[in-house]
């Protein structure tokens, strides 16, 4: 009886895949360069069916190839060779929680620096909507250990961060190829609700803007993003200004503001 | 057909599956031969060296130097290894060459492939610094949980046993050897350095690497260095470092500072200026460490582990909070 309800689970998501297979455009069915088992369930999960998705070089997702702390992996997105980059949406494949995080780039480089916590070996992927609605697909594999998503954030266990909670660290370089560079940390344990006893509590919502409060970048957050994240954002030169500040809020509703100043 | 049987034989079922996994397991790890051979380095002196590999399946976490020596008063054991099993090939090793008892195993630090062969002796000979019986009480669990991912059924049976003694700094006479135990940290926040002054082997623990890229998961990069100093100031015939082959001079103690030191500007430097933990791994390494062993994988594991401190403080000052 088991075997038989398997084999016509089986087949019917044989059939599930087989159709997207079919709904997919021409330039979709190059196959993915990752050879990932997932791929298809992402395509259906995090684009519209109607879109149009492609695999796309000039989105580089740097990512070491071997992560032995997955509570920690360095990532960073850069789509920065694409013209009219409006959002870029960041997933791992076999997360989870698979959304990492979103940004809209719109006075900043579309590039992003940040660091993540992965609980299996995963292809990590950054989905790039350009402004004639196609999403550009780059990414590159992980290999881990894993867990990073189903254990407590260190600081969950320490009641220091509730004093620190929300404070913003912060500096701004002038980069060798024009425009300056803005680092930034925010204390905030940032748990996934995977671990046992501890609600998800996340950045949600982050916003960068000049001095002037014009926008640079919106960043959404998800719950694989690490404990105590660091951001790093470029600004091109004709968007440099004397200041920038960061507002934002996380899934709790706590304020997060500071001005970054030079 | 009723409900009655069916819980009982699922139980039973439950307890052949776990009965065959436990054997499965334990001969696996009785077929399991780490091939020790303890080599002579002094009088009465015996060392094993690990391969200068990361912790894998094929080496069981035999990547680590342990050693021996007879004493008139029993055996004194410098770490335990990686394994149950490794204990207890290491005590069938010693037992080839003397048939004396083994009344101290010293652990150097808390790191897994130095005590995880406690078991093997008894719970009164097991000793080490305080912090480092702390540390295995807190993280012993852990760390060995990460050797049977990293080691497989190698690990078969191993549980972290905390030794009961702890030791103080300074002089230990046994069995006509005369020791110094020397308390230091940097490495971990314990590591104790044995220097026999009959025989003028100093055994360094994982303050000493050679040719081996030194690990840092535990490390405070200034302590270490200034650990390493005083070692090169401590007159020895012989070192045995924690990993990496044994040694007639200092050189591997400059080797390892010069790793350390050289990280910790990398770090520092790559800090200051702004760049992303990416960034800081894809630098190009100085030629002068391409011959150390493992050293592609140790930088990227010391990035990940050290970079967010050196991080923390570019990035902070309070003309940045809001």
């Amino acid at each position: 009886m088991k075997k038989q309800a398997l084999a016509a689970f089986a087949a019917l998501w044989m059939a599930c895949a087989c159709t997207t297979g079919h709904a997919a455009t021409p330039a979709e069915r190059r196959t993915d360069p990752l050879d990932s088992p997932r791929w298809a369930d992402m395509r259906k999960e995090m684009f519209p069916a109607s879109s149009q998705v492609v695999f796309d070089d000039r989105v580089k997702v740097t990512a070491p190839l071997t992560a032995e702390n997955a509570m920690n992996v360095p990532v960073s997105v850069d789509a920065s060779a694409l013209p009219g980059v409006r959002e870029v949406l960041v997933f791992a494949d076999f997360n989870p929680i698979v959304r990492i995080v979103r940004f809209e780039p719109s006075g900043a480089h579309a590039a992003l620096g940040f660091r993540i916590k992965l609980q299996q070996s995963t292809p990590v992927r950054a989905a790039v909507r350009t402004a004639d609605g196609t999403w550009h697909v780059g990414g590159t594999w992980v290999n881990t250990a894993g867990g990073g998503c189903t254990l407590p954030s260190t600081s969950s266990g320490s009641p220091e961060w509730q004093k620190r909670l929300g404070e913003v660290s912060s500096r701004v370089w002038a980069r060798k190829e024009g425009g300056e560079r803005i680092r930034l940390r925010i204390i905030h344990p940032i748990d996934t609700g995977l671990a046992a006893g501890i609600p998800a509590f996340f950045l949600q919502d982050l916003d960068l803007s000049d001095d002037q409060g014009k926008a640079l970048m919106h960043i959404e957050g998800f719950e694989p993003i690490a404990e105590n994240p660091v951001f790093t954002v470029d600004i091109p030169a004709a968007r440099a200004a004397a200041g920038y500040r960061v507002s934002g809020r996380d899934n709790n509703g706590n304020a997060i503001s500071a001005e970054i100043e030079k | 057909m009723t409900a009655l049987p069916r819980p009982i034989s699922c139980f039973a079922r439950g307890l052949i599956t776990v009965f065959a996994l436990g054997w499965t397991l334990l001969l696996a790890a009785a077929d399991r031969d780490y091939g020790l051979a303890p080599v002579r380095i002094a009088e009465d002196t015996w060392v094993l060296v690990g391969r200068s590999e990361d912790f894998s399946f094929a080496n069981g976490g035999n990547i680590v130097n342990t050693a021996f020596i007879v004493t008139r008063a029993g055996v004194v054991v410098i770490d335990s290894g990686p394994s149950r099993v490794y204990g207890e090939q290491l005590k069938r090793a010693i037992a080839r060459i003397t048939d004396k008892p083994v009344t101290l195993v010293l652990n150097t630090h808390h790191h897994p492939d130095h005590f995880l062969g406690n078991q093997a002796f008894a719970p009164d000979t097991l000793a080490a610094l305080p912090a480092t019986i702390k540390g295995i009480h807190s993280e012993g669990g852990s760390l060995n949980e990460n050797m049977y991912r990293l080691a497989g059924d190698w690990m078969a049976g191993t549980e972290p046993v905390a030794p009961a003694r702890p030791l103080a700094a300074g002089p230990l006479e046994m069995g006509g050897h005369r020791f110094e135990l020397i308390a230091l940290a940097g490495h971990t926040v314990a590591d104790l350095v044995i220097l026999d002054r009959s025989t003028g082997v100093l055994f360094a623990g994982d303050l000493v690497f050679n040719d081996r890229t030194p690990t840092t998961p535990h490390a405070n990069l200034p302590r270490w260095q200034a650990a390493l100093d005083q070692l090169e100031k401590t007159p020895f015939t012989t070192l045995v470092p924690g990993h990496g082959p044994v040694a007639g001079d200092a050189g591997p103690i400059r080797q390892t500072r010069a790793w350390l030191a050289w990280l910790d500007r990398q770090l520092r430097q790559a800090a200051n200026d702004g760049l992303d933990m990416t960034e800081v791994l894809a630098l190009p390494l100085p030629a002068e460490f391409r011959s150390l062993a493992v050293v592609d994988a140790e930088y990227r594991r010391s990035v990940g582990q050290l970079y967010p401190a050196y991080e923390q403080a570019a990035l902070s000052g309070d003309r940045h909070k809001p």
